[in-house]
């Protein structure tokens, strides 16, 4: 009796203690975010009367939050398309045994490495117009000496183009690393299914169609759910490259957060951006989970 | 146990009286946003002087970079509000200082300093008034940044036989003749948010005139004014004459675009001059901002003491160096500005700083909003969000009312 108790509580034990950490510094602090978004502390000096829903209900009526909220659905809807296109294109293209893939491979999984400061940084000058229409530097000087010249735009400094441009950077940083999920996603399909389906008298295209993409499905949810909850939350890129834009063009609310609670002192209306965000991600993050569980238990 | 407690103590208290017999010791923490160029360069010299007096006390220079401070007022808060001071911190004077600080009662007032080193004497009204509040001074400035002041590419000029814009009409008149020439007329760069605001400081003080502006932030001059109405529309104008990457340049990047002959005038604060300088550049010169004639748009770099300072002797010590004339000199000569006090030696001097000096003491002083002097933080937020939208969407009377908005939630009547 005494044997399988002391079995039993020498693993809590262990794990109590990152158990106890994380309540305190994870839940604990979006609770108190929480309580702070209900309040009213609108200066340096705290003040805990409480205000409700008042906030949030300021935020929804703002310009600049609106703008912000759906810049980010902009930018993640385009940014997991693009990433996902051009991940499977190149995993799909490495996977044809060409000659040097680990080159390639690395190549294009380097940016990753790269924090999203550098990558903010790099960006804000190859897609900088230049400082007249007529000495045009970054991309819009290569479209230029390459004929492309009507290609040339104003990017992120056009208002109709802001956030979209930012898109460019980020898949640029991002999509090898959906490449690599792919490719091994691709290498772990077992060859009798390829070579059945040979057998059947289906050609590659019909390969791809059949077998591989749909074999794949698992990995695009993994893809969209890592590479979601990274831009509805996304600070340092846009921060980097841009700040808020013309008009709040490039704006996300992770930006707004910054400036209302650091800048302006609304801790407050920080706060209920913060949980908004919070909210955001969770919509997107818990089905995976529930998901995930699930075939956890049944296995 | 209770033997060490008692050990403990006794150092502690042997220590206290040590320190207060003997000269100081121990440590300082200097928490600033000063990290490039020449502002660096002014806090070393500080820190040299400082050392020279009291050779115990170790320095410890905690700086976050960031234009503006905006980062470093970030770390700085959460400093703040989680009890854990540093020794003394770079904030604006004005309301920054007050409104964020001294009224929420963070900060210990400093009279006594200024009476035992006569530092009411030596320094104007003009900045004595926006660092005291309820009788009491809070804070030494250190220094004295202009913020309305054309800065202009003489070769362009004197190329096109042109003379620096005084007004509003000459300005547009010279702006017209260089965009016929294919350069731009004014730089700006719009990517931190807050240059656009500033340039727009300075139209509202030109159509203002120095009483207006001021004003317009304790409740005198109403929002809805037709000059405020003016001033948009002006600025509206003036936005037509700038470079189109605007938003993709930060203060310095278009100063770099004076420096390299491709924009004619910039109006920004004067430590471009610095940026001139460290780029090499000689052949700039420089007026005041369209209409703002005989008004000097002011902003202070000043230090305080926190409640609650781990080494307070050593930080009274150290603003005793900051307010004196020999501190005054050796930092602003490499940070660019003019010192607080008006009894330095002009002669160690450069040239512009020289001209500031003059009318520091010649012109009404205005406080600047965009850098913390005229209002509080929140307001200046708002207030820069809204003039950032106006760039994009140039709509002069939706903006005047938001601007009359901010007022009213500002607790201003208007």
């Amino acid at each position: 009796m005494k044997k399988i108790n002391r079995e039993k509580i020498i693993p809590i034990l262990f794990i109590l203690p990152s158990i106890i950490l994380v309540f305190i510094f994870v839940y604990g602090f979006i609770g108190w975010t929480g309580i702070v978004s209900l309040v009213n502390w609108r200066d340096i000096f705290p003040d805990f009367s409480f205000v409700g829903f008042k906030n949030y209900k300021e935020l929804f009526q703002d310009y600049r939050f609106q703008v912000s909220f759906k810049n980010t659905l902009i930018f993640t809807a385009l940014f997991l398309i693009s990433c996902i296109i051009i991940g499977l294109l190149l995993a799909i293209l490495i996977d044809r045994k060409i000659r040097g893939e680990n080159i390639f491979r690395n190549i294009y999984l380097f940016p990753m490495a790269i924090s999203f400061v550098v990558t903010g940084v790099v960006w804000r000058w190859l897609l900088n117009p230049g400082p007249s229409l007529l000495d045009p530097i970054g991309i819009n000087m290569i479209l230029d000496k390459i004929g492309l010249s009507f290609l040339k735009s104003g990017w992120y400094t056009d208002p109709k183009i802001g956030i979209k441009a930012v898109v460019i950077a980020a898949f640029w940083q991002m999509s090898g690393y959906v490449m690599a999920m792919y490719l091994a996603g691709i290498r772990g399909i077992p060859t009798e299914l390829f070579e059945a389906a040979q057998v059947d008298g289906a050609n590659t295209l019909e390969v791809y169609r059949f077998i591989i993409l749909p074999l794949l499905r698992p990995i695009t949810l993994g893809a969209v759910i890592i590479l979601g909850h990274i831009s509805l939350k996304i600070f340092d890129l846009v921060f980097a490259m841009t700040g808020s834009g013309i008009g709040f063009s490039c704006d996300v609310p992770a930006l707004y957060m910054y400036d209302k609670t650091f800048r302006g002192n609304f801790f407050s209306q920080g706060a209920s951006i913060a949980m908004i965000l919070l909210i955001s991600v969770a919509i997107l993050i818990i089905p995976y989970l529930r998901y995930s569980l699930k075939a956890e238990v049944k296995r | 146990m209770r033997s060490k407690i008692l050990l403990i103590l006794s150092l502690i208290f042997l220590l206290t009286i040590f320190t207060s017999f003997s000269q100081l010791k121990g440590k300082i923490e200097i928490f600033s946003w000063w990290t490039a160029g020449g502002e660096a360069e002014g806090l070393q010299a500080l820190f040299d002087i400082f050392h020279k007096k009291y050779p115990d006390v170790e320095i410890i220079n905690a700086t976050v970079a960031g234009g503006a401070g905006a980062q470093a007022k970030a770390v700085l808060k959460t400093r703040m509000l989680g009890g854990d001071p540093p020794d003394t911190f770079q904030v604006h004077a004005g309301h920054e200082l007050i409104d964020t600080w001294v009224k929420t009662g963070f900060m210990e007032p400093i009279t006594f300093l200024y009476k035992e080193e006569g530092w009411t004497k030596v320094m104007p009204k003009g900045i004595l008034d926006i660092v005291s509040y309820r009788g009491q001074y809070w804070s030494v400035p250190v220094n004295i940044h202009r913020a309305n002041v054309l800065w202009y590419n003489k070769k362009i000029f004197e190329d096109n036989k042109l003379t620096p814009p005084k007004t509003f009409d000459e300005f547009f008149k010279v702006a017209d003749a260089l965009k016929a020439k294919g350069i731009t007329p004014l730089a700006l760069g719009t990517k931190d948010g807050w240059e656009a605001a500033h340039v727009f400081e300075t139209v509202l003080i030109g159509k203002l005139g120095a009483d207006g502006y001021k004003g317009l932030w304790t409740g005198k001059t109403k929002w809805s004014d037709s000059k405020v109405t003016d001033a948009l529309e002006t600025f509206k104008k003036m936005l037509t004459y700038v470079n189109p990457d605007h938003s993709a340049r930060t203060w310095d990047e278009a100063c770099a675009l004076i420096v390299e002959g491709k924009a004619a005038m910039n109006i920004m604060g004067d430590w471009a001059v610095g940026y001139f300088y460290a780029k090499g550049f000689k052949d700039f010169g420089w007026t005041l901002a369209p209409g703002n004639a005989g008004i000097f748009d002011a902003l202070s770099d000043s230090f305080g003491l926190p409640k609650g300072a781990k080494n307070r002797d050593n930080v009274i010590a150290f603003l005793k160096v900051l307010g004196s004339k020999e501190g005054q000199e050796a930092f602003n000569i490499k940070k660019g500005s003019i010192p607080a006090r008006t009894d330095v030696d002009k002669g160690k001097f450069p040239e512009y700083q020289k001209s500031a000096m003059d009318d520091w003491l010649k012109h009404a002083i205005v406080p600047s909003v965009m850098h913390g002097a005229a209002a509080s933080e929140g307001w200046v937020t708002e207030f820069k969000d809204v003039i950032s939208l106006f760039i994009a969407r140039p709509d002069v009377k939706t903006t005047q009312q938001a601007l009359v908005n901010i007022a009213v939630r500002q607790g201003v009547k208007q």
